[in-house]
């Protein structure tokens, strides 16, 4: 998808002015917050729970080339197929290769984040082939023409009342006078038109939340069930997911399960938890006649071994996000690609390059309130520090910036300067602003007193009334 | 207040104040509430004169190098002090928090940046965790509500202990606010460099202030709580803005921050 982080300024001021998605972003302030503290609340080894899987992850990337061997070695002998792609377009041939040699011309899709993230829609459509998102959400910003503005909601910036605007544009062949109101017929309506295509697909694609090693194994996780029908019913089943999913053993993902949905929407589990070891065998009821794991590299391996590597820890639980000022004042899409948020502003820089995304690390009031609830203890705030520091290196932030941080620490460096220059200026703005206490306009300080006024100071530092202080006390004691 | 050792009644700690930058320049009553409730609580105080600021704006730009300068020139200054406080859960976790991780690589500055934060605390959390204060002798005549600053919150642990003290000020009502601990959207230069999020986020904070009923707000970082007052104020409201401290120090009589001196 086309990169839009570089006008992230812009792209912010317009979703403040948008009075539908700030009505729709007041719902995640009010939908997540409570149900994960209350989900974690309720279960006492929560936050023991936190640092294994945190362990688990690390031990992984440890040897994620080991645990990724096995993991092929096993998706081979259960006969599904491994392809390594080491960049978004290789993933996408591959994928597209696929498809062609089945003859697909449909093709279902449960929610993946990968395939937003390698542009796989806009791709099929370029060669003909159509594809179906069957997850609510995706459904809706599919008709829409838009993309995921939350990992786990992606449709979380409408309203009830833009969706069923968009049902009766699209569905025209229901009834005209058909009662919309409640979400439930919403969802009523999508399930009825996306069950027809189910039965249309030749291929269906799924991401994946967790591989396992131990047996080779694919693990969703979903709340409408829309996974299992897009994996089961056609001819072939296509996985696409990135290396760092992988988990050693059933044992280790059964302990990040727990942590997973109650971080996410509160759940104790989600509703659906769907493991998929290779294609249907003989014995088996149903299933795809063909399994295929797409293994997406796109920039993770340079990861590794950085001070960036802990961000592959990152299940995409989306909590991260739920709990940011900054993307409830926004919203996902004014970050200006596939991932928002805190866990966005480490991992966009990773992926397309700090010079392109370089606002969403600095657009963070580093209040730490995402690093206190990531289930997997991920420390946003220091990796977003890191990605300014590499700004910093590479003279990537404004002139008017870096002269301003230059003069200050100049003086900030030099303390008897710094005391003589700060006490003449004080004294000065403190006689300027005594009448009202407060300035609503001063040079330079326009950033500020745009919004806001600007608190006079009192006059006098402290350092000069201690001074004098002092030297009373000597005085009296002599 | 101090225990007594076998050898005598124990010394008086000496305290190193690291006052803050924006104590120093735009609210020494701060300052001065801080030692007052130090020097109640039976430390010596004392100011050098080699501080300026904690380096943050350096550190959260990516200016590690300036931000290191000022760290060596902070932990110089005040390292020698029983103990280093300061009015700032901000200012105070960047001292006990980030200066260790800021010499990382550096086999002899590490050490004595670790040893430095080892001593190294906020002034309310001071009080009530180290030297076992449960009350303060002081008055105030109304409600507050109480903002929950982010870097005190979260990476100090600053929740009970302020409440606590204000619970023992006579006179004093506590009304809670809704969300008080989330953001107020300051965030040092983000507030500037990105005034329009920065505004959206302090809107809804004022909101919940208001709604609060409270006279007065108060918090323990003098950066929020000059973007809570100069929003209040621009929003044309009524509600006083102080330093927890200055309550607690029974202080609270001063002009309000942005507000003009009465008569």
């Amino acid at each position: 998808m086309q990169i839009t982080s570089p006008t992230f300024k812009d792209n912010a001021a317009k979703a403040l002015a948008d009075a539908q998605l700030q009505k729709a972003l007041g719902n995640v302030r009010a939908g997540f917050i409570d149900k994960r503290q209350k989900a974690a609340d309720a279960l006492p080894e929560f936050e023991a729970l936190r640092d294994a899987a945190r362990d688990i992850k690390n031990h992984t990337l440890a040897h994620l080339d080991l645990y990724l061997e096995t993991y092929a070695e096993k998706v081979e002998a259960a006969g599904g197929q491994v392809h390594w792609a080491e960049t978004a377009e290789d993933a996408r041939n591959r994928i597209l290769e696929i498809c062609r040699r089945l003859g697909a011309k449909t093709v279902t899709k449960g929610k993946s984040m990968i395939t937003e993230e390698i542009g796989l829609n806009a791709f099929f459509e370029e060669h003909g082939v159509t594809p179906v998102e069957t997850d609510l959400g995706e459904y809706i910003i599919q008709l829409r023409g838009e993309h995921p503005s939350h990992i786990i909601a992606p449709a979380v910036h409408l309203n009830k009342e833009q969706v069923e605007e968009d049902f009766r544009r699209v569905h025209t062949h229901l009834d005209p006078s058909r009662n919309l109101d409640e979400p439930t017929s919403l969802l009523g309506e999508a399930r009825a038109v996306l069950r027809e295509k189910y039965f249309q697909a030749d291929v269906g694609i799924t991401g994946a939340n967790f591989l396992v090693a131990e047996t080779g194994t694919s693990i969703i996780v979903t709340n409408e069930g829309n996974g299992d029908l897009t994996q089961t019913l056609p001819k072939a089943h296509i996985v696409v997911a990135s290396i760092e999913k992988i988990v050693p053993t059933l044992e280790d993902v059964s302990q990040i399960l727990r942590v997973l949905a109650r971080s996410a929407t509160g759940q104790d589990m989600s509703v659906y938890t769907t493991f998929s070891t290779g294609p249907r065998r003989d014995e088996d009821p149903d299933g795809p006649g063909e399994y295929h794991v797409i293994l997406l590299d796109n920039g993770r391996s340079a990861m590794l071994g950085t001070e960036y590597q802990e961000m592959l820890r990152c299940i995409r639980c989306g909590a991260c996000m739920n709990h940011c000022p900054v993307y409830h004042a926004v919203g996902g899409h004014a970050y200006g690609w596939v991932y928002p948020g805190p866990m966005g502003a480490v991992l966009t820089p990773s992926l397309v390059g700090v010079d392109k995304a370089g606002h969403l690390p600095n657009a963070s009031t580093f209040c730490g309130r995402c690093e206190s609830v990531c289930p997997m203890r991920i420390p946003l705030p220091k990796m977003m520090r890191h990605w300014r520091e590499r700004e910093f290196e590479r003279n990537l932030n404004s002139a008017v910036a870096r002269y301003g941080l230059g003069l200050w620490a100049f003086f900030a460096k030099r303390p008897a300067l710094y005391q003589f220059a700060t006490g003449t200026a004080m004294r000065l703005l403190g006689a300027i602003g005594k009448g009202k206490g407060r300035f609503a306009a001063l040079p330079l300080a326009g950033g500020w007193t745009r919004h806001r006024d600007l608190p006079a100071p009192e006059g006098k530092t402290f350092q000069s009334q201690w001074a004098e202080r002092q030297k009373k006390m000597k005085a009296k004691a002599a | 207040m101090t225990e007594a050792s076998p050898s005598g009644p124990a010394k008086a700690p000496r305290v190193g104040l690291f006052v803050t930058c924006l104590v120093d320049l735009f609210r020494p009553n701060v300052g001065f509430a801080a030692v007052k409730l130090l020097e109640d609580a039976g430390c010596v105080v004392e100011v050098p004169q080699a501080q300026t600021c904690c380096g943050q704006p350096a550190f959260n730009s990516g200016d590690r190098k300036d931000a290191r300068d000022i760290a060596e020139q902070t932990i110089r200054a005040l390292e020698n002090y029983d103990y280093v406080v300061a009015p700032s859960g901000s200012c105070a976790g960047m001292l006990k928090k980030h200066y260790p991780e800021l010499f990382e690589d550096d086999p002899v500055w590490h050490g004595r940046a670790e040893r430095f934060s080892a001593k190294v605390f906020e002034l309310v959390s001071f009080l009530a965790d180290v030297l076992g204060v449960t009350s303060v002798e002081a008055s105030f005549n109304g409600s507050v509500t109480y903002h929950d600053s982010c870097s005190g919150l979260r990476e100090l642990g600053i929740k009970g202990q302020p409440r606590k003290l204000l619970k023992s000020v006579q006179g004093l009502e506590l009304k809670e606010m809704k969300d008080p601990d989330v953001c107020c959207g300051f965030g040092g230069t983000f507030c500037v460099k990105y005034p329009d999020i920065s505004n959206k986020i302090v809107s809804e904070k004022t909101r919940a202030i208001r709604d609060a009923g409270a006279g007065t707000l108060l918090a323990g970082d003098l950066g929020c709580l000059m973007n809570m007052a100069g929003k209040l104020k621009r929003e044309g409201s009524a509600i006083e803005v102080r330093h927890v401290a200055e309550v607690l120090a029974g202080m609270g009589d001063q002009p309000a921050i942005g507000e003009k001196a009465k008569g």
